[in-house]
């Protein structure tokens, strides 16, 4: 081996203590600061397996409620859809008047990004109180949480979709004198429609695990029924209420899966 | 038809193309894929329609909580004020919200890394790989707010638990996106070192980790950037700490809007922040 290979191999190891170095420090730094303790933390693991270990399999009290998880659990998928197809509408709206591509002006496009990135940062828990002031226990309070913040996001996403696949055929049919409306039909929403479905996909499976969150700050849905079983020890139903949602996302994967492996 | 088309190709090429009924040249081909999007899109927008139709309205004025909701919205964005805390505690808690995202993206990163070597399709065999797939999507299809209160029950609520919860999902989340970012690696690469006489160890530090680390660290930061939203609404549902805590307290127990506000804006610029240097870092390692 010559020195200049031993050169590199030696940097290499020291940009690796180097980096373990760093992680180490990190960590001292940030469980000073939240007061995490490792043994703490290494002691709850067996004890939360336990835990999961003996309440995975329903008892009886859980099997009879388990007609009002479904109820709940359908709810809580009708919502994430609902939310996100009307989110999705608004969003793809939005994002041609902050794309690039469509050629409006560019303080146009900048005032559209900064709203979206408004909507997106808000965390969701500020948008469920404020409106369960307003809307109390009731499922529009989780409609609107959840749709705020799936409308930034999905602005976001749209804008760059459209800009990245739409920027030639908007061009083209420019030059051959469509009108704003036909290039949206003909040229944009042709080519961005794949990025977009995938997108609408992604955010139905987030917002169901999101909705369980809001669930329990709005006392609505899947989240408050889980909330009522862990807060009377009812542990057995609180982790059929886990399970089935486990289901659910991991049907709703699946799904994504196979369309989109069927449209792209 | 082989016959007919050396005979006449007009003919054959006059096949091709597809009228509609009343002899217009039909323009669009329907292909399988935009026949299943047709098909996704009346899907998702009856599920829409069904879901409207049978939410349970509970007999809410809907004009009046509009109208409500409208004036909460102005006081809390446009009226933001400091009453009950001071606005160094509200940065420190900031800071324990930072620290919680961070100690789950490091203790979710380290174990990731490891477990995606496991299930790397050019890696690991093929029924280890997808094996150690379908652990990973049952952690992840679990939210992260019910891993934390999972963990409360052993560990009670407070950092421990929070930090033991939000990592299981960026755990489950990391190993999948690395896996993706290994198995982009050239496959020649892995078996120059391996046929030169590496042993795995070496193959993983001096091929593997250095080829993807650029999309690693990109994926970690991003990551970094979920946690610290997890963090904030899992000290909210979940009382475990930093300044979703404080908005928690500030909403649902106070009904303090104008602190609502304010405590909201110094999320929004810390989470606009964060945005923007993670962006600087992936333009750097790329």
């Amino acid at each position: 081996m010559n020195d200049r290979t031993k050169d590199v191999f030696f940097k290499r190891k020291i940009t690796y203590i180097l980096v373990f170095a760093v992680f180490i420090a990190v960590y001292l730094v940030s469980a000073f600061i939240t007061e995490y303790h490792m043994q703490e933390g290494l002691a709850s693991f067996p004890k939360a397996m336990a835990w999961i270990g003996e309440n995975l399999f329903p008892d009886e009290k859980a099997i009879r409620r388990f007609p009002k998880i479904i109820e709940k659990l359908t709810e809580t998928a009708l919502l994430s859809v609902a939310v996100t197809v009307i989110a999705a509408v608004f969003a793809f709206l939005f994002s041609l008047f902050g794309s690039k591509a469509t050629g409006f002006h560019g303080a146009i496009n900048r005032i559209v990004r900064i709203f979206a990135a408004f909507f997106r940062n808000v965390p969701d828990v500020v948008w469920a109180m404020l409106l369960m002031f307003s809307f109390g226990q009731n499922i529009l309070t989780g409609f609107f949480a959840l749709f705020f913040t799936t409308f930034g996001l999905l602005t976001r996403a749209f804008i760059e979709t459209i800009d990245e696949v739409s920027a030639s055929g908007i061009e083209a049919l420019k030059v051959s004198g469509a009108d704003f409306v036909q290039t949206v039909f003909q040229a944009i929403l042709p080519s961005a429609l794949p990025g977009v479905i995938t997108w609408i996909l992604y955010m139905i499976e987030t917002n169901i695990r999101n909705s369980t969150l809001i669930g329990i700050l709005t006392a609505t849905g899947i989240g408050y029924l889980f909330d009522i079983y862990y807060k009377r020890l009812d542990f057995s139903s609180a982790s059929l209420v886990v399970v089935s949602i486990i289901v659910l996302v991991i049907a709703i994967e699946l799904i994504s899966n196979l369309i989109r492996k069927v449209i792209l | 038809m082989q016959q007919s088309s050396a005979v006449l190709p007009c003919s054959v090429t006059m096949c091709n193309i597809k009228r509609r009924k009343n002899g217009k040249i039909k323009i669009g081909v329907q292909s399988r894929s935009s026949i299943a999007i047709k098909l996704l899109l009346a899907a998702l927008l009856g599920l829409t329609v069904y879901a409207f139709i049978s939410f349970d309205y509970k007999e809410i004025v809907f004009s009046e909580a509009v109208v409500a909701t409208a004036r909460n919205i102005r006081t809390v964005f446009l009226k933001p004020a400091l009453s009950a805390d001071t606005f160094k505690n509200v940065l420190y808690q900031l800071l324990v919200t930072f620290c919680l995202g961070t100690l789950a993206t490091l203790f979710g990163a380290i174990p990731a890394f490891f477990c995606s070597l496991l299930c790397a399709k050019n890696l690991a065999p093929a029924w280890l790989a997808n094996m150690v797939k379908c652990l990973i999507a049952l952690v992840r299809a679990v939210p992260t707010v019910l891993w934390v209160l999972i963990f409360a029950v052993s560990a009670g609520l407070g950092s421990v638990a929070a930090v033991i919860g939000l990592t299981f999902h960026s755990f489950a989340y990391l190993t999948k996106v690395y896996a993706e970012a290994i198995e982009e690696i050239d496959g020649g690469t892995i078996e120059a070192l391996r046929s030169s006489g590496a042993n795995f160890w070496q193959i993983i530090f001096q091929a593997i980790l250095p080829a993807s680390v650029s999309r690693i660290v990109a994926w970690t930061f991003m990551r970094f950037e979920i946690n610290f939203t997890n963090a904030i609404a899992v000290g909210a549902a979940a009382g475990a700490g930093g300044i979703g805590f404080n908005l928690f307290m500030a909403g649902s127990f106070y009904f303090n809007l104008q602190e609502m506000g304010f405590l909201t804006y110094v999320v929004v610029i810390a989470v606009i922040l964060l945005e923007f240097l993670s962006t600087k870092v992936k333009e750097k390692v790329r």
